[in-house]
């Protein structure tokens, strides 16, 4: 046995090996390429295909952008600069990076729509993130009447006042709740309407006269670019999801009358093309109104949109709606609470956390929809491409614009998904 | 062009309803302080805005001289861009007052959309480009061609008619914008692209290399492009028309914007005199002052110098006067007396 032993001792180590590193093939970078790009023979040529691809993508995009033309200020006078070479001529975003972003909007005033922009962000804060303090939702309700005066101008008084119906409304509510609570709601409702139909006119007339204050006022037709396609966009998603929840909710109702009318407006809006609702805004509506009227475009733009997107945001809320068991309606009806508190409290937080992917994508979609409004004369960016092109001095001129625009808007809606990713692992953190 | 004759009947239809208002459109403007005048969204040499905002154009100079004549101010116009499904019910609606959108001037248009064309100012017709390399030297060589088209337009038909009618075969590319156009022609998609002949000159003076692309002798269409105002407003109809006129009898007459103001002063040449107000009572027919033509055509010029700024020899496009020469030089514009 020891004999054994002793003979086998020899080959016996008394000392641990180092660990040796991994075989070159079975760790880091080799090994991830070995087991993602080229596992078998399928992956390697589809591999090696994909990457035929981007280089050859690189090699025509690369230069095209390193030879860009900044200093000139025509297509001939870039084609001059490059020679022959292929180049991006940049110089007609130099030359109409404003008309792209403003339209024709006066160059003196274009600090307005920056400032309503960035205010814009301020007040979108307090909606977006809960960790700031619940007042300052008041300072995002009054954005909408600081916007208007920042980008339309005129009297100071025409927005203070318009403003000033929601006040009257409160006043009226406040008053008459202690007496009858559906005349309080009444009253609430038809105070503001019949302050803004007879007396707004009258009082932001009068305090004009007595005091002109205000910024300077800019028409519609001045509207144009990236801030037309803001303006209808942020109106329109603004307006229509509060509209869009009220029609989910009425779709989902008990009452014949509000159910039918909320299911005809949205069926038929949805089964319309926006185009068509866009070219009834801007040619029927004109014969509709009284002669002499004019309502603007623009106006009637966001109208339009803020229904179409208000039709859909309803069906994706009504998805919402429809994915809460069962048991949540009974459970709100159980506590006692009225519909509006069963609905504030209990349900829509619900339904809406489940709808928010839907609402983000109608939302992305809606934006980029506002380009649409090209085909009713409205210079949106890309109309404004076409005008652009009609100069002699651009004319022949694609990829740089489309490129810049396309740059603008996927910015926007870029943040937007971020921004919905974020409020998605926020809401569902909550719930473990 | 369907979706645009069953929107214009639309227009038409209403246009008893919207007419109402719009019965004495010379009074609204002067109370307005400006022209509402209806542009195309962007075309080359005819409207489109410069890096200031401020439109350009052949259409838009017919524009600011009648604002001019009215308002005397030839910036007082505000320009409505308008596609082509909306161009008609803006006009028959009252959103604009003028409209000076290379609209070509056709029978079913002027009658049955209630339009009144006032004034054909450019004579358009369709044509063919193809590139020189192709040898080809006229529109009958073009047996067998693939042809760039927009769809939906009568130059699509006017092709299908004019190849029909010389015994030849094509094979139509179909496109939507004159922009794809370019692009399609250019990667050679197709051999010959197809459309004004305006349009042909605008689309080849913006190629790198315009020299090397033909624009074929052969003109296959009639396209009067004209000035329209709504039907039932004589009064306003005729302020713009008699604007229309005053420029091209300037150019006849060899009035300028340069010597306008000399011979302001009163002429042995008595037409001229009535045109600018020293002699006779023209403008006041019109409903305007004596100098109204004065200040149209100090505007932007005469027919012929407007001409020269937009769209002719001068500029990329490059436009001969061709059939828009004055009928003396062999051309088509012909401004009636006035007396």
């Amino acid at each position: 046995m020891s004999d054994t032993h002793a003979r086998t001792t020899a080959f016996v180590r008394d000392t641990m090996l180092p660990e040796a590193p991994a075989p070159i093939a079975q760790r880091g970078a080799v090994k991830w390429l070995r087991e993602n790009l080229f596992s078998g023979w399928m992956n390697t040529a589809l591999t090696l295909a994909s990457l035929y691809v981007i280089w050859w993508l690189l090699a025509h995009i690369t230069p095209w952008f390193g030879n860009a033309v900044w200093n000139a200020n025509s297509l001939a006078e870039c084609r001059a600069i490059l020679d022959g070479r292929s180049g991006a001529c940049l110089g007609v975003i130099r030359d109409r990076w404003h008309q792209l972003l403003f339209g024709f909007y006066p160059p003196q005033h274009y600090w307005r729509p920056v400032l309503a922009l960035v205010l814009l962000f301020g007040a979108l804060a307090p909606m977006l993130f809960s960790n700031l303090p619940r007042r300052l939702l008041w300072l995002s309700a009054l954005y909408p009447f600081v916007a208007y005066h920042l980008l339309w101008g005129g009297s100071i008084w025409i927005p203070v006042v318009a403003a000033a119906g929601f006040g009257v409304g409160a006043l009226a509510w406040r008053l008459i709740t202690p007496y009858t609570a559906l005349g309080a709601i009444l009253a609430a409702l038809v105070t503001p309407i019949l302050w803004w139909v007879l007396a707004a006119g009258a009082v932001a007339g009068a305090l004009t006269s007595v005091a002109p204050l205000g910024l300077e006022f800019v028409r519609s037709d001045r509207f144009g670019g990236f801030l037309i396609s803001l303006v209808i966009g942020i109106s329109g998603i603004s307006l229509s999801l509060p509209l869009g929840v009220l029609l989910a909710l009425g779709r989902k109702s008990d009452m014949l009358l509000l159910r039918s009318v909320c299911i005809i407006f949205i069926e038929f809006i949805r089964g319309v093309p926006l185009i068509t609702l866009l070219f009834t805004a801007s040619l029927l509506l004109n014969y509709f109104l009284p002669p002499g009227t004019s309502f603007d475009l623009i106006l009637r733009v966001i109208i339009m949109v803020t229904i179409f997107a208000a039709a859909y945001i309803a069906e994706v809320v009504r998805g919402g709606l429809a994915a809460l068991p069962r048991g949540q309606y009974e459970a709100a009806d159980s506590l006692g609470l009225d519909y509006w508190r069963s609905m504030r409290l209990i349900i829509l937080p619900q339904a809406l956390k489940i709808s928010i992917p839907g609402i983000v994508n109608t939302f992305i979609g809606l934006f980029k929809d506002t380009t649409l409004v090209v085909f009713i004369g409205l210079l949106d960016p890309i109309g404004l491409s076409n005008a652009i092109r009609a100069d002699t001095s651009w004319n022949g001129i694609y990829w740089e614009l489309f490129i810049f625009i396309g740059a603008l808007f996927f910015v926007f809606c870029f943040g937007i998904s971020r921004y919905s990713m974020y409020l998605e692992r926020k809401l569902s953190r909550g719930h473990r | 062009m369907n979706k645009t004759v069953l929107l214009g009947s639309i227009a038409a239809a209403s246009a008893l309803v919207a007419g109402a208002a719009s019965a004495n459109t010379l009074q609204e403007v002067i109370d307005r302080g400006e022209v509402r005048c209806g542009v195309s969204t962007g075309l080359a040499g005819f409207s489109a805005p410069d890096a200031n905002g401020v439109w350009q154009g052949f259409d838009v100079a017919m524009c600011r001289a009648v604002a001019a004549a009215v308002l005397d101010d030839p910036m007082a116009v505000e320009f409505v861009p308008t596609t082509g499904q909306t161009r008609f019910t803006a006009l028959a609606s009252g959103e604009v007052d003028v409209l000076a959108r290379n609209t070509t001037w056709t029978f079913t248009r002027d009658v049955d959309l209630n339009l009144r064309f006032v004034g054909i100012n450019y004579y358009d017709g369709q044509g063919f480009m193809v590139r020189g390399d192709l040898g080809v030297g006229s529109a009958t060589e073009l047996d067998g061609a693939t042809v760039c088209i927009q769809t939906g337009t009568t130059t699509e038909l006017n092709l299908a008619d004019y190849f029909r009618a010389n015994g030849m075969e094509y094979e139509p590319v179909p496109i939507e914008t004159n922009a794809e156009a370019q692009q399609q022609y250019l990667a050679g998609a197709c051999d010959v692209y197809t459309t004004d002949v305006s349009g042909l000159a605008a689309t080849r003076a913006s190629f790198a290399d315009p020299e090397n692309h033909v624009i074929l002798p052969e003109v296959i269409s009639k396209e009067p492009l004209a000035i329209t105002v709504r039907d039932g407003d004589d009064r306003w109809a005729g302020v713009v028309q008699w604007t229309f006129f005053a420029l091209v009898a300037a150019e006849e007459m060899g009035i300028t914007s340069a010597n306008i103001a000399e011979l302001a002063q009163g002429t042995d040449n008595p037409e001229i005199n009535r045109l600018l107000g020293t002699e006779g009572e023209l403008g006041s027919m019109l409903g305007l002052d004596p100098e109204w033509a004065i200040r149209a055509i100090s505007a932007g010029g005469n027919y012929g110098e407007i001409f020269a700024a937009n769209i002719g020899d001068g500029t990329p496009i490059g436009l001969a006067r061709g059939l828009n020469a004055q009928w003396t030089q062999g051309g088509l514009l012909y401004a009636p007396p006035f007396r």
